[in-house]
C-alpha cells in the first residue's frame, strides 16, 4: 500500500471541451510522440505493421447516443489520467511506485520501483494506466512533468504535448486548486463537471459539457410573421416583388 | 512521503529545423526536433501562418511516416508480370536511360505518346512546365477526381473558392455553415476556427449526411441526403429573396446583377451580356435611363426589368433570377422530401441566416476607394460564413451545387466583407485572369501553352482539327467542357481502350491509380497489366514515382524513388498552391531536415535530371549542358516572368524585395532562417472587398501577383456556360455531337440549378435506393496513414457504417457482415450500426482497405483482411442508356469525378469464414520485404 499525501501544493490538470473536441486524436500522437522520447521507457507497439496493440496514455473514444426526441449525436471523448486526490491506483500499489506529487497532485510510476503487477489499472475505474509489454513497466499520463518546468523549452511551450497541440483549442491547463485560476473560471463558466464522480476518486482533469444541440426552431409556413419575422415575404407574387424591389433601390 | 527527485529539465533536442509538413494537403510549419542528426520529435510551428503552432495527428506522426518500413529504397526495374511486385533494384543512370529510351523517340515524333499525371503533387507549376517543355497535351495532377467542381464552380463565379482560395473571417463570423467537407480540406485550420467560433459565442451549422467530426461538434446537424445540398441551397435563395433579404447594394455595385443579358431566341447572342465596343459589360442606369458602362464613376444600374437596346429585349441578369428562383419548385415544401430535410427546418436555417446578416451586420471603421473611384467611409459585412469541399463537388451535379452555394453567399453580402469569406492571394482571380487550355503538339518542340485553364467557349476547346479530343483524358471536349483541372481518373482506361487514341507511356507520380485513386478498382488493376494479342502490354510503358511501396508500385515498369518529405527540397509558391492567409500573401518551402540514407532522390529533382537528358528547351544551357543542379536551384534561380519566380520572399540582390526582384542566390537560405515561410501583409485599407478595392488591386500589382490592376464583377450569369447551350442550339462554327446537344441544353444553364444525379445509379429496376459514400477520417491521408504504425492503431479498421432503420430492417446486429451491391460490382464487407446518420446512407473510411503486400504490411494486417473499398462498386463509366452509350461517371460541365452518386442494395451475408472482406484482389510481392515485428521508437 501506498501513502496519498494530504495535501497537494497545487491541483495541475487538464480541462477537457467536450463542445469542441472534434475527435482528431491530435492529442493522442502528440502525446506518444513526445512521451516515446522522454519519461521512462519508450512507448511500445507490438506487431506495429500487422495486427498492432501498442501503448497510448491518451486516447479519444467516440460515442453515438440517440435521445428520445431529437436527433442523433456523436460525442468525442479524449481520456487520460485525471490525476485524482484520492487515486485508488496510488493507495493499491504495493512497492511505492504508484505516487501522487505534493507540489502539483501530479500522478506518476516511478519505473524503476514498478514490478509490473498491474493491479494499479485494476484499480482505476477510468482504464487510464496501460502496461507497456515491451518494457514491463506501467504507463501513464505524466502531464508532461518533463516539459511543463522544461528551462529548455520557451516559456509558451512548458504545457502538456496535446495541449499545446490540440486544434480546436479544446484543452486546458492550469492549477484547478486555484480558484481563480483560468481553468478554473472556465469550469465554473462552463458548469465543467467530474467524470464518474460515484467513483469517490475526485479527479482533478474536469471535462466541459456539450452545449445544446439543434437549437435552431422550425419555422412552419404561415409563420413567418411571428416566430420568424425575417422570412416574412416582401410580397405575394413576382410583380410585388418588382415593385419592392424599385422602392428599395430608390431608397439606397 | 518517498518522492523520487525527478529531472524536470531534460535536454529536448540538440536543434530544432523548420520546414513544412506534408501528412495531408494541408502543409502546417512544423519544428522538427534534431538528436544525434536524427528526427527526434515533430511539433507545430508557432509562428506559421497557417497552424500558429498546433499540429493534428497525422502531422505529430509524421516521425513513423519518415521511418516508415515500406520507404522504397533504390530505383527499381520490373522483372515479373506487372501486378506482382517483382522488380530488382538498378542505378539511377540505369533508370535515366531507360525513361529515356522510351521519351525521347516519343517527343521526336509524336510528344501525345506521353501521358504525364501528377497525383497530390505540391510541385504542379514545376510539373506543368516540365510537361509543357516536353511538349505532350496530357498532363494534368489530381484535381478531376479530387475537388475540381469546387475550385472551378468558385473560380467561374466569383474569382476564387474556398480552402486555398479563400476562408472565413474566422475572429468575426457569427453564423459558420459547412457543407460535406473532406476534413484535410483543410485540416488544422478549420479546427483552430471551429475552436474560435465556438470561444466567440458564434453558431456552427453542419449540413451533411454524417453526423461526425465537425459536425458533431457543429451546434445544429442538417443530415441531408446526399447529392441535394444543391437543392437545399436553391431553397435557402428562395425563402432569402422571397422576404427582401438579399443584399441590393452590393449585388448592384459589385456584381453583374445588372448587367443586361440579350433575352431575344432569335438572336445568336441570345442569354449572353450587351458589351461596349470596348468588351465592356452595360447596365440600365436608373439616373439616366440607358445603358451604359458598368464601370462608370456616375452609373446607378437597376437591377430589374427588361429594356430594349439596339432594337432587340435584355433582361437583367437579376431579373432572370427573380423568374427563377421565386418559383415554387425551390419552396421548402416541395424540397423536403427530395433533401431528407423537413420544410420547417430548412425555413429555420433562412432565417437563421437572414438574421445574422442583417440584424448582427458588422461596420468597421476603414475608408477606402472602390474601382469606380468612389470613396466609402466603412467597410461593411454580413458575419455569416460559408466552407464546402468534397461533400457538395464529387457528384454530377456539383459544379452547379458549388455555384449556388456562391450565389447564396454573394446574395447575403458576404464574400470579402467583414464576418463573411475572405479570399487569400493570389485570389481574387476571375476564370478571365486565368490561361485557356493549350493543346497544340509540335514534335520535337514544346506545347503552344499551359496544358490546363478555363475555357470561355467551344472555341476554347481541346478539340483536334477533326474535332476529337486532343487530349488522353478527353479533358475540354463536348462530353466536358470545364474540365479547368483535367480528368485523371479517365487516363487509364483512356489509355487502354487507346480512346481517342494510343498511348507509349503512362508516368504518373504520388498518385494511387492501382488502388484508392480509381474508380473500378479492379478493373483498373486489369487494364494496368492487360496484353494484347502479341502479348505485349496494351499500355506499353508505365514509369512511377512514389516514396512508398504502394499498390501502384507493383503495377510499373520503372519506379523513381521519392523521397520523405524530410528529406526534400519544396515550395509551397504563389504560383501555384500557396499557404496564403486573408489578411497576407505567404509561401514556404520544406527543406532536407535529413540527408536521405537511400539511394532516393526528390521527384522534382529527377524531372530536372531527365529534362536535361532530353534536351528540354529551359533544363538546358545553351551548350546542352544541364541548367540546374536539382529541384532546390530550380527554386531559386528560375523566373516565370522577370523577377518573379517560384518563391516571393527575400528577392534581389540583397534579398530585400518582396514579391518582384532579381533572383538572390542565398534566398533558400533565407527561408530557412526564417522557418520555412516568408510574408507580406496587406494594407489595412485592403484587407476586404479586393476584387473592387483599389488599394489591394495596386498592393497585388506591387508585390507581382498581376501586372495591372484587374477589378471585376462577381458573375452570377456564367457567360461560358451559355455559350456551350448556344452551341448546343445550333449557333457558332464549332458544334457538339447530336447526341450530347440535350445534355448540354439541360445542365449548362448560366444560373445555378439542380438536377438529381444519382437517378442514373439507381439501376433499371429501381433496385438501388440506398446513398453510398465514404470520408476521410481526420487522423489518415489518404492510403499513406496505413504503413504509419501510431496512425493505423487509431484507423485500422473500416466497417460500413448503417443507419438505424436499415440496421433494423436488415436484421444486423454487432459482428454482422453484409453484401454491398451496385448496377457495377459487389462487395462483402462487415458492418456497423451508426445512428447519427442520414436515414438512407450507408458509409465508410476511404482508403483503409491494403492490398495484401502492399505498404510493408504483414498478412495479418485488419487493413488487407477485413478492411476494404468503396471504389469496386464505382465504375468510370455510368451503366449503359437505351442507344448503348456510356457515358462518363462525372459531371457533365467540368468531369469531376462523382464518386458521391453511387446507388446501392444491401443485404445480410453470413461472415465469410476467413474473415476476410471481398473481392479479394491477390497478393504483390514487396520489393521493401514486411515492417518489424516490434517498435519502441526512441531516438537518444
Amino acid at each position: 500500500m501506498t501513502a496519498l499525501p494530504s495535501h497537494t501544493d497545487k491541483k495541475l490538470g487538464l480541462v477537457i471541451d467536450l463542445d469542441t473536441c472534434v475527435g482528431c486524436h491530435a492529442c493522442v500522437t502528440a502525446c506518444k510522440g513526445w512521451n516515446t522520447q522522454n519519461y521512462g521507457a519508450p512507448l511500445s507497439d507490438q506487431d506495429p505493421y500487422g495486427k498492432p496493440s501498442g501503448t497510448f496514455l491518451n486516447r479519444i473514444h467516440s460515442f453515438q447516443s440517440q435521445p428520445e426526441t431529437g436527433l442523433a449525436r456523436t460525442t468525442h471523448f479524449p481520456k487520460s489520467c485525471l490525476h485524482c486526490d484520492d487515486a485508488p491506483c496510488v493507495t493499491v500499489c504495493p512497492t511505492g511506485a504508484s505516487y501522487k506529487r505534493v507540489e502539483d497532485g501530479i500522478v506518476l510510476v516511478n519505473e524503476d520501483a514498478c514490478m509490473g503487477c498491474g493491479l494499479c489499472a485494476w484499480a482505476c475505474p477510468y482504464g487510464a494506466r496501460e502496461m507497456d509489454q515491451a518494457a514491463g513497466v506501467m504507463k501513464k499520463c505524466t502531464l508532461c512533468v518533463d516539459r511543463i518546468y522544461n528551462e529548455n523549452l520557451p516559456e509558451e511551450d512548458r504545457e502538456p504535448a496535446c495541449v499545446r497541440t490540440c486544434p480546436a483549442g479544446a484543452r486546458h491547463f492550469g492549477d484547478l486548486g486555484d480558484p481563480t485560476s483560468a481553468v478554473s473560471l472556465l469550469v465554473a463558466d462552463r458548469g465543467g463537471v467530474d467524470l464518474m464522480p460515484e467513483q469517490g476518486t475526485r479527479p482533478v482533469n474536469q471535462y466541459l459539457p456539450p452545449r445544446p444541440r439543434d437549437t435552431i426552431a422550425d419555422v412552419m409556413t404561415g409563420d413567418e410573421d411571428i416566430l420568424a419575422p425575417f422570412l416574412a415575404p416582401v410580397a405575394e407574387d413576382p410583380k410585388g416583388f418588382l415593385g419592392w424591389l424599385d422602392r428599395a433601390l430608390e431608397k439606397l | 512521503m518517498n518522492q523520487p527527485k525527478l529531472n524536470l529539465s531534460p535536454k529536448v533536442s540538440d536543434e530544432v529545423r523548420k520546414t513544412t509538413c506534408y501528412m495531408c494537403a494541408c502543409r502546417c510549419g512544423i519544428d522538427v526536433h534534431m538528436k544525434g542528426g536524427k528526427v527526434a520529435y515533430i511539433e507545430g510551428n508557432r509562428d506559421h501562418p497557417v497552424n500558429r503552432g498546433v499540429l493534428c495527428a497525422k502531422g505529430s506522426a509524421g516521425i513513423m511516416q519518415h521511418n516508415a518500413p515500406s520507404r522504397l529504397r533504390a530505383p527499381l526495374k520490373r522483372v515479373g508480370e506487372r501486378g506482382e511486385g517483382k522488380f530488382e533494384e538498378i542505378s539511377w543512370d540505369e533508370a535515366y536511360s531507360i525513361a529515356e529510351g522510351w521519351l525521347r523517340p516519343i517527343r521526336e515524333t509524336d510528344p501525345s505518346k506521353l501521358a504525364f499525371f501528377t497525383g497530390r503533387d505540391q510541385s504542379q507549376s514545376f510539373t506543368s512546365w516540365w510537361a509543357q517543355a516536353f511538349g505532350t497535351p496530357n498532363y494534368a495532377a489530381h484535381g478531376g477526381f479530387c475537388s475540381v467542381n469546387m475550385a472551378a464552380g468558385g473560380i467561374y463565379t466569383m474569382g476564387g473558392a474556398f480552402w486555398e482560395f479563400g476562408q472565413p473571417d474566422w475572429d468575426r463570423t457569427k453564423l459558420f455553415i459547412l457543407f460535406g467537407v473532406a476534413e484535410d480540406h483543410d485540416s488544422n485550420p478549420i479546427k483552430m476556427g471551429i475552436g474560435k467560433i465556438k470561444k466567440n459565442g458564434a453558431k456552427v451549422v453542419g449540413v451533411n449526411p454524417i453526423r461526425s467530426g465537425y459536425n458533431a461538434v457543429a451546434d445544429d446537424w442538417f443530415g441531408i441526403t446526399p447529392g441535394t445540398d444543391g437543392l437545399l441551397i436553391l431553397s435557402l435563395v428562395h425563402c432569402l429573396m422571397k422576404a427582401g433579404k438579399i443584399d441590393l447594394e452590393y449585388l448592384r455595385d459589385f456584381t453583374d446583377a445588372p448587367v443586361l443579358i440579350d433575352a431575344d431566341p432569335n438572336s445568336a447572342t441570345h442569354g449572353l451580356a450587351l458589351l461596349d465596343d470596348d468588351g465592356h459589360k452595360l447596365v440600365w442606369d436608373r439616373t439616366q435611363k440607358r445603358a451604359r458602362c458598368f464601370d462608370a464613376e456616375d452609373v446607378n444600374p437597376d437591377l430589374a426589368g427588361v429594356w430594349e437596346v439596339g432594337g432587340i429585349r435584355h433582361r437583367t441578369v437579376f431579373q432572370h433570377m427573380i423568374d427563377k428562383y421565386l418559383s415554387a419548385d425551390y419552396a421548402p415544401d416541395t424540397v423536403a422530401e427530395r433533401t431528407g430535410i423537413p420544410a420547417g427546418r430548412i425555413r429555420g436555417l433562412a432565417a437563421e441566416i437572414a438574421r445574422v446578416a442583417f440584424d448582427e451586420a458588422i461596420e468597421i471603421e476603414q475608408e477606402w476607394t472602390d474601382f469606380r473611384g468612389r470613396t466609402h467611409k466603412t467597410m461593411t459585412g454580413r458575419p455569416v460564413s460559408m466552407h464546402a469541399m468534397r461533400g457538395i463537388s464529387a457528384h454530377a451535379n456539383g459544379f452547379q451545387t458549388c455555384r449556388a452555394l456562391h450565389m447564396l453567399q454573394i446574395l447575403i453580402g458576404s464574400v470579402e466583407t467583414p464576418g463573411g469569406f475572405r479570399f487569400k492571394p493570389p485570389y481574387p482571380k476571375p476564370a478571365t485572369a486565368h490561361p485557356k487550355p493549350h493543346c497544340k503538339v509540335t514534335p520535337g518542340a514544346p506545347l503552344d501553352g499551359p496544358h490546363l485553364g478555363f475555357v470561355h467557349g467551344p472555341a476554347d476547346l481541346a478539340l483536334r482539327d477533326d474535332g476529337t479530343p486532343a487530349r488522353i483524358d478527353k479533358a475540354f471536349t463536348w462530353e466536358n467542357p470545364m474540365s479547368a483541372h483535367g480528368m485523371m481518373h479517365m487516363v487509364i482506361s483512356n489509355a487502354h481502350a487507346g480512346d481517342p487514341y494510343r498511348i507509349d507511356t503512362l508516368f504518373m507520380y504520388m498518385a494511387n491509380m492501382a488502388w484508392n485513386s480509381s474508380m473500378n478498382t479492379s478493373g483498373t488493376m486489369k487494364m494496368l497489366s492487360d496484353k494484347d494479342d502479341n502479348g505485349d502490354y496494351v499500355i506499353p510503358h508505365i514509369i512511377y514515382s512514389d516514396a512508398y511501396s504502394s499498390e501502384m508500385v507493383a503495377y510499373a515498369d520503372l519506379i523513381l524513388p521519392d523521397t520523405t518529405y524530410l528529406e526534400r527540397h519544396d515550395c509551397i509558391s504563389l504560383l501555384d498552391r500557396p499557404i496564403c492567409e486573408a489578411e497576407a500573401a505567404a509561401d514556404a518551402i520544406r527543406w532536407p531536415v535529413v540527408d536521405p540514407d537511400r539511394n532516393v532522390k526528390g521527384f522534382q529533382s529527377a524531372l530536372i535530371d531527365l529534362g536535361a537528358r532530353l534536351g528540354l528547351p529551359g533544363f538546358v544551357k545553351d551548350d546542352g549542358s544541364p541548367k540546374f543542379k536539382d529541384y532546390a536551384d530550380y527554386i531559386v534561380r528560375h523566373e516565370r516572368r522577370p523577377g518573379v519566380g517560384p518563391l516571393m520572399g527575400y528577392r534581389g540582390e540583397n534579398g530585400d524585395q518582396t514579391g518582384r526582384g532579381a533572383p538572390n542566390p542565398t534566398q533558400m537560405q533565407a527561408y530557412i532562417d526564417n522557418g520555412g515561410y516568408a510574408i507580406a501583409h496587406i494594407p489595412d485599407d485592403a484587407q476586404f472587398y479586393k476584387p473592387w478595392n483599389k488599394a489591394y488591386q495596386d498592393w497585388a500589382v506591387e508585390i507581382g501577383l498581376f501586372d495591372k490592376a484587374s477589378p471585376y464583377l462577381f458573375t452570377l450569369w456564367c457567360e461560358p456556360l451559355r455559350r456551350f447551350q448556344l452551341a448546343a442550339e445550333g449557333h457558332g462554327p464549332r458544334q457538339p455531337p447530336d447526341h450530347l446537344r440535350e445534355r448540354i441544353k439541360a445542365t449548362m444553364d448560366p444560373l445555378p440549378i439542380w438536377w438529381d444525379a444519382a437517378a442514373a445509379h439507381g439501376g433499371d429496376a429501381g433496385e438501388f435506393t440506398v446513398t453510398a459514400l465514404t470520408q476521410r477520417p481526420m487522423a489518415m491521408y489518404h492510403s499513406w496513414g496505413t504503413q504509419n504504425a501510431w496512425l493505423r492503431q487509431i484507423h485500422g479498421r473500416n466497417p460500413m457504417y448503417v443507419p438505424t432503420e436499415l440496421w433494423e430492417k436488415h436484421g444486423f446486429d454487432e459482428g454482422s457482415w453484409a453484401r454491398i451491391t451496385s448496377p457495377h460490382g459487389e462487395i462483402t464487407v462487415p458492418v456497423a450500426h451508426m445512428p447519427a446518420l442520414n436515414r438512407n446512407t450507408i458509409w465508410t473510411w476511404n482508403a483503409i482497405g491494403k492490398r495484401k503486400g502492399a505498404w510493408a504490411l504483414h498478412d495479418n494486417a485488419p487493413e488487407a483482411k477485413e478492411g476494404f473499398l468503396l471504389n469496386h462498386l464505382i465504375h468510370e463509366l455510368l451503366p449503359p442508356k437505351q442507344d448503348g452509350m456510356r457515358w462518363s461517371n462525372s459531371d457533365p460541365i467540368t468531369g469531376q469525378a462523382a464518386w458521391f452518386d453511387l446507388k446501392v442494395k444491401i443485404e445480410k451475408v453470413a461472415a465469410p469464414a476467413d474473415g476476410t472482406s471481398r473481392p479479394n484482389t491477390g497478393r504483390q510481392s514487396s520489393p521493401v520485404g514486411t515492417g518489424p515485428d516490434k517498435l519502441a521508437w526512441e531516438v537518444k
